[in-house]
């Protein structure tokens, strides 16, 4: 069998192409296909991405002029050069994007709060501290608030708070367990 | 360590070995990190890149987790050579499509490796055979906070680690499990589970990742999101799930037996028997039949072969690895003649019942 697409190589790879519920099959050989292939990842990934960020803008109703001109300072890309490729140009664009990219991760991830691992060289900020032992119940109906409120510096803030507070009592736990 | 050394040395993930090796071949978790205040691969020059490479290799002279490790710069390797890793999953397709400024760590035990300047400036794996996600996360872990400890990583507080796509920022982690569910395919069970994994914000993909289709019956499931949830509790929660499918599979087949046993033992002879005999064969064709013929193995049908054997399988026959054995290019027709003679050779020991 002769490659779809050139007609000239034996055909090697044999793809399904689903277009408008319409199934197509391909036989190509390994050149045709690994054009196509990319072709096709190029198409997906950024459809899918945009197709997101295309609801976020139609959710906030009005087109932001500032949006069309906002450049990273560090790296020189634009919004619109996100929006065309998908990708962002270095982690300052995270912080010139910050009021788009909020509420983008947010409708990714379900989520736009970090609670993983932190590099270990990281300069730990000092927590603020209170007079009262914070309490675990106060603090995580907080945090949800500030989540709901997308006050996310504060939120960061009290998420780091529950966790100092959950070592501390697991500690508490093991010292007591110790002493029985 | 040489490319070619690969060739005399199994990768860890087709050992066969590991919790839960009758249905899971493997699990993998990557980490994506990027140096702060250098653009991403796809946004930098030529010369960021070329320093991101370097100051990578300077890193991994000093680390002790990669001191058994080598880099491959990306462009010093011939297509063949890249395929060859693909096939091996040391690295992505999408990796292999470019040379410049890229390269990948590979150590020895091929346990790690790490693409640089992929989509992100670092991408480190790391494989277990088996149903082994936690342990895979406890490597993967140390080996990030080595190279966290003296390298800046593009990181925020509130979003976690600052990748090239939205998509990965916050932990950047994927964890994922290859299964392989023949009976649930056979029963035409597997559509159900794998909308309900859709449903649950799991992606599933073929053999070869990323835009592939799932044949031999494998099936690679990772988690979508890596926002909002600590490490710990993503791996969680893929194992949860993973369990629940193991558990399915396990149920399936032990129902087949009873049930169905003819229909069983016709297929998987059936599969056996061809490769067995076969002189000229296609990759895809393979792959199927050896997926029965790994199922035999699992269900003590076929015997006097190892289960590694049959894993290793899977990817010698693969055109890359075929290329690299002969040491010479191949044709297509080259290849499924070259594929059917190893597989010949590979199952003369084994034994039907």
């Amino acid at each position: 069998m002769l490659c779809d697409v050139c007609n000239k190589n034996p055909a090697t790879v044999h793809l399904t192409e689903i277009i408008d519920n319409q199934m197509n099959e391909l036989h190509l050989c390994e050149e045709c296909a690994r054009q196509k292939s990319s072709q096709m990842e190029q198409q997906f990934g950024l459809n899918d991405l945009l197709a997101g960020l295309m609801e976020f803008e139609k959710q906030t109703k009005e087109k932001d002029p500032l949006l069309e001109a906002l450049k990273c300072p560090a790296c020189g890309l634009t919004y619109t050069d996100f929006r065309k490729i998908g990708r962002l140009g270095c982690g300052d664009c995270y912080t010139t994007f910050k009021k788009y990219l909020g509420p983008l991760l947010k409708k990714i991830h379900g989520s736009c709060m970090h609670f993983g691992k932190s590099p270990i060289n990281l300069e730990k900020k000092p927590l603020p501290k209170k007079k009262s032992t914070p309490n675990m119940d106060e603090l995580r109906e907080k945090l949800a608030k500030a989540v709901q409120d997308e006050a996310f510096e504060e939120a960061a803030r009290l998420r780091d708070q529950i966790k100092e507070l959950e070592k501390k009592e697991q500690q508490n736990g093991t010292d007591k367990d110790k002493q029985a | 360590m040489k490319l070619n050394d690969l060739l005399n040395h199994g990768s860890e993930w087709l050992k066969g070995t590991g919790p839960n090796s009758d249905i899971v071949i493997s699990s993998r978790v990557r980490l994506a990190r990027n140096l702060d205040k250098v653009a991403f691969p796809h946004w930098a020059n030529k010369k960021q890149c070329e320093q991101v490479l370097k100051i990578i290799e300077e890193k991994k002279a000093g680390s002790e987790y990669l001191k058994n490790a080598t880099l491959f710069k990306l462009a010093e390797l011939d297509a063949v050579d890249k395929q060859f890793l693909v096939e091996r999953h040391l690295m992505s397709l999408e990796h292999a499509q470019k040379s410049d400024s890229r390269a990948v760590i590979i150590d020895d035990e091929e346990i790690i490796s790490i693409m640089v300047n992929e989509e992100d400036h670092i991408r480190c794996q790391v494989m277990q055979s088996g149903f082994n996600l936690f342990e895979a996360y406890n490597i993967i872990n140390k080996i990030d906070d080595a190279l966290s400890k003296d390298l800046p990583f593009a990181f925020s507080r509130e979003w976690g680690y600052l990748t090239a796509c939205p998509t990965n920022t916050g932990t950047g982690m994927r964890g994922s499990v290859m299964l392989h569910l023949p009976v649930l395919v056979m029963t035409r069970q597997i559509d159900r589970i794998l909308a309900a994994i859709a449903k649950l914000s799991f992606t599933t993909r073929g053999l070869y990742g990323e835009g592939t289709q799932a044949s031999g019956n494998l099936f690679q499931i990772s988690n979508q999101l890596s926002m909002g949830h600590s490490e710990e509790e993503i791996i969680d929660k893929i194992n949860g799930l993973i369990r629940q499918i193991i558990e399915q599979e396990s149920q399936a087949r032990e129902l087949m037996l009873s049930r169905n046993r003819a229909v069983l033992e016709d297929r998987i002879d059936r599969s056996f028997g061809i490769l067995k005999s076969a002189h000229i064969i296609s990759s895809q064709e393979t792959i199927e039949l050896l997926s029965m013929v790994r199922l035999g193995c699992d269900l003590g049908m076929i015997k006097d072969i190892s289960r590694r054997s049959v894993n290793e399988l899977f990817i010698i026959t693969q055109p890359a690895h075929l290329q690299k054995i002969e040491n010479k290019k191949l044709s297509s027709e080259e290849r499924d003649a070259k594929r059917a003679e190893t597989i010949r050779n590979k199952l003369k020991a084994a034994n039907g019942r």
